[in-house]
């Protein structure tokens, strides 16, 4: 074993810190919700333009389609950077899901077509998955999608579609085959958000923000070309599996901000309500924090290191992401405890510590354990087709 | 970075597990815990044969001069199959500092006698303060010509009874601190004025009081300078706490895999306990425990090996494992169902160890308060 960086990887970490060093406000103190205002979003798009720039929107992209081909460690350790800096810019719905499904399932002139503006921060994407009557059971969807000479007419609704009113396209997965087991009638469909008869209503999350929507879609044409793979194959195609980073590093990289956020503060608020001598309580919580952030980080490591051997993450990817997103909420409602009556401040509050960073963080933390597959589903994962146990 | 390990790596830890599953069945870890002794020599001198004993210890001196990274790779198989005998003390401690900080004719002359497996030695720091502070130390050695003369109590020594010879922490200078208060000594057991006496233990492991009374050892028998000895003693918390964390990586790992074996066997409502989610669920949880000790238990070993400061990573992982064992543990025997509360069935032999693992080298409470000194709050 060997748990240093190459020269390489540590330069590449260095010029990545510089790079958001310079281009991110000296006061950032991060706003990862940046579609839910026009500020944000025009931040988070000037950003993806450089980031564009840089090359490094497609840093695991092979060669051939205009990537860098950047080792997985590299990856790990840029994914790392950008989520302690809390930095927008990156669309991971074109970048980490459509354009490396359309690489293996993708058509020539779909490649051509949809490839360089993910590539160039021209276009952004979001995901049509889940629908109001299927969450963890997702190949349950209901939305139709019928042949009409060279179209397909679809019919229904997707929900928590993130960023879905800043979208120009969707990665849409739809019935269209009603007779076929439940996972064989699905079919991969890429749909311009611009085409008539779709319409997009926020959800407005309990932290007051507006990332999620809600997408209708009333006989909506949607050209054969738009089809990815083969009809009815949608669920494998959505399902492939993947050679792009995904190590969940952004887990221990935010719990690891959150923890040093609070330590500065408490070291800049001596002998005030924040300080921790005889609170050895929260002292020892915030300590098993720093713990556990170090065990997430590591468990993403090795992540990476089995993806950069050829090997795919099955147990560890779910391992990591049920026992940090888990983490991620102990750490917030550690922050919140220590703050006490402060705590409970929102950010405009002139009182407000960290700018009401930790209580927005304690709330929007709740969504973590539910997103991209619940605890419970990622537990289901590890324990069937990790351990092989038998299946309900 | 790079996480797994190399082809002599591997073949030291196929190989380990080969002997292991021959030569130490869970039928011998159960008659050890009733020996007295606590170990066969058949067993020591086989580990002697096999290079064990003298993995880490130069090859001038009879060793095999690998690294303590390459010797934690071992301890992660000892902890699967509770290899009883006094490998820990004698190999991982007592061989690690002789070697560090011996003089020349001390390494010559214990060295080669532990590579080959003539020679048990232990280390003797904790007193009935039980405590791995430096506070805790009252035992003291007063100078007398060109000798010293131990008195006081050592409490929690491991296979004291056995030990050739004991390396005990002593108070060398009543006002003195940790940079010049303490010395270690080289202690021949069959040094006039020492009592040992067994201790009766949850894991059944040999541990003893040791009681001296105007022990006498020469000057010769200083290891390291006077005065620096806690330097020694807090080298050897960090190696032990740090190898004790892949031993129990080894432990865990095993009961994970009895636990999985087991709920995939057993059938109650017509079909395995396993294929229920709640089983599954513990299972699962069990299994991120386990793969959360790996890789902060060696990433501890690997910056000591590599002469990296390691302080933060070595309480960070011990107060992680130490913590995460013992809930696998408890896991286990919820999954289990009864049967794993019985003597006879092989779990307890594991929850036993786990908890007297967890105290060796500073429990978790312990580690965590060395983890909030590191963040500085």
């Amino acid at each position: 074993m060997d748990f240093k960086f190459s020269t390489e990887e540590e330069t590449f970490q260095n010029d990545v810190n510089g790079f958001l060093k310079q281009e991110l406000p000296s006061d950032w103190t991060g706003e990862t919700a940046y579609a839910s205002s026009d500020d944000g979003w025009n931040f988070n798009l000037k950003m993806k333009k450089k980031l564009a720039e840089k090359g490094w929107l497609t840093l695991g992209w092979p060669k051939e389609y205009g990537g860098m081909e950047a080792s997985i460690m590299s990856q790990v350790l840029f994914n790392e950077q950008m989520a302690y800096n809390r930095a927008p810019g990156i669309d991971i719905w074109g970048i980490k899901m459509l354009a490396p499904t359309l690489m293996v399932h993708g058509t020539e002139e779909q490649k051509q077509r949809f490839l360089p503006p993910v590539a160039n921060g021209e276009v952004q994407w979001c995901q049509g998955y889940s629908e109001p009557g299927s969450g963890s059971d997702l190949a349950s969807l209901q939305t139709r999608a019928e042949v009409d000479g060279d179209e397909y007419v679809v019919n229904g609704t997707k929900i928590w579609t993130s960023n879905g009113h800043r979208a120009d396209w969707i990665i849409l997965l739809a019935r269209t085959d009603t007779d076929a087991p439940k996972h064989r009638g699905i079919t991969m469909l890429l749909v311009d958000m611009k085409t008539p008869g779709i319409s997009v209503n926020p959800i407005v999350n309990m932290a007051g923000m507006h990332e999620f929507n809600q997408v209708f879609f009333d006989n909506v044409r949607v050209p054969k070309r738009n089809l990815v793979g083969e009809e009815n194959r949608g669920w494998y195609v959505g399902a492939t599996l993947l050679d792009f980073e995904r190590s969940g590093v952004q887990y221990s990289a935010e719990a690891r901000r959150t923890i040093d956020d609070l330590v500065g503060f408490i070291k800049d608020n001596p002998s005030s309500n924040f300080d921790l001598s005889g609170r050895e309580h929260l002292r020892n919580r915030l300590a098993d924090m720093a713990i556990e952030t170090e065990v997430s980080r590591m468990i993403s490591y090795n992540i990476g290191f089995m993806q950069s051997q050829g090997f795919v993450p099955n147990k560890e990817a779910s391992i990591c992401k049920s026992f940090s997103t888990e983490m991620e909420q102990r750490v917030a409602e550690t922050g919140m405890h220590i703050l006490g009556l402060y705590g409970q401040l929102t950010s405009d509050s002139k009182w407000a510590p960290l700018r009401g960073r930790i209580e927005r963080t304690f709330l929007r933390h709740h969504s973590a354990t539910l997103a991209s597959g619940t605890s419970e589903i990622q537990r289901n994962i590890i324990a069937t087709r990790g351990l092989g146990l038998p299946r309900a | 970075m790079d996480l797994g390990f190399d082809e002599v790596q591997m073949l030291l830890k196929n190989s380990a597990r080969e002997v292991l599953e021959q030569e130490c069945p869970i039928t011998l870890v159960r008659a050890m815990e009733e020996d007295e002794r606590g170990f066969t020599s058949e067993l020591w001198q086989n580990m002697a044969e096999l290079g064990w004993l003298g993995l880490s210890i130069p090859e001038q001196y009879g060793g095999q001069g690998m690294s303590f990274f390459d010797l934690a790779i071992l301890l992660e198989e000892t902890g699967r199959f509770l290899v009883p005998g006094p490998f820990f003390s004698t190999v991982v401690l007592s061989s690690s500092i002789l070697t560090e900080y011996g003089t020349e004719s001390q390494k010559s002359e214990i060295l080669p006698k532990i590579a080959n497996g003539d020679l048990i030695a232990t280390v003797a720091i904790t007193e009935p303060s039980a405590t791995y502070e430096s506070n805790g130390i009252q035992l003291t050695a007063t100078k007398d010509g060109s000798n010293y003369v131990l008195n006081g109590t050592k409490l929690f020594v491991n296979d004291a009874q056995i030990a050739d010879i004991i390396l005990v922490v002593a108070k060398t200078d009543d006002k003195g601190d940790e940079s010049n208060g303490f010395t270690v000594f080289i202690v021949d057991k069959n040094t006039s004025g020492m009592t040992i006496t067994p201790l009766d233990t949850i894991a059944s492991d040999k541990q003893a009081e040791i009681v001296f009374e105007s022990v006498s050892i020469s000057e010769e028998n200083v290891l390291g300078e006077v005065g620096k000895g806690w330097d020694i003693a807090k080298r050897v918390i960090d190696l032990g706490s740090s190898a004790k964390c892949i031993e129990m990586l080894g432990g865990a790992d095993r009961v994970l895999e009895m636990t999985v074996e087991y709920v995939k066997d057993r059938t109650q409502f017509g079909r395995p306990i396993g294929s229920f989610q709640a089983i599954q669920h513990h299972c699962a949880n069990m299994a991120t425990d386990v793969e959360g000790c790996r890789y902060v238990a060696y990433h501890a070993v690997w910056r000591i090996s590599e002469g990296l400061e390691a302080q933060k990573e070595i309480s960070i992982a011990k107060a992680w494992v130490s913590d995460a064992y013992r809930r696998v543990c408890a896991i286990g025997h919820q999954s289990h169902g009864a049967i794993g509360f019985t003597k006879e069935y092989d779990l307890q032999l594991y929850t036993r160890r786990a908890k007297a693992q967890e105290l060796a080298f500073g429990d978790s409470s312990y580690h965590r308060e060395i983890v909030a000194q590191q963040l500085g709050i």
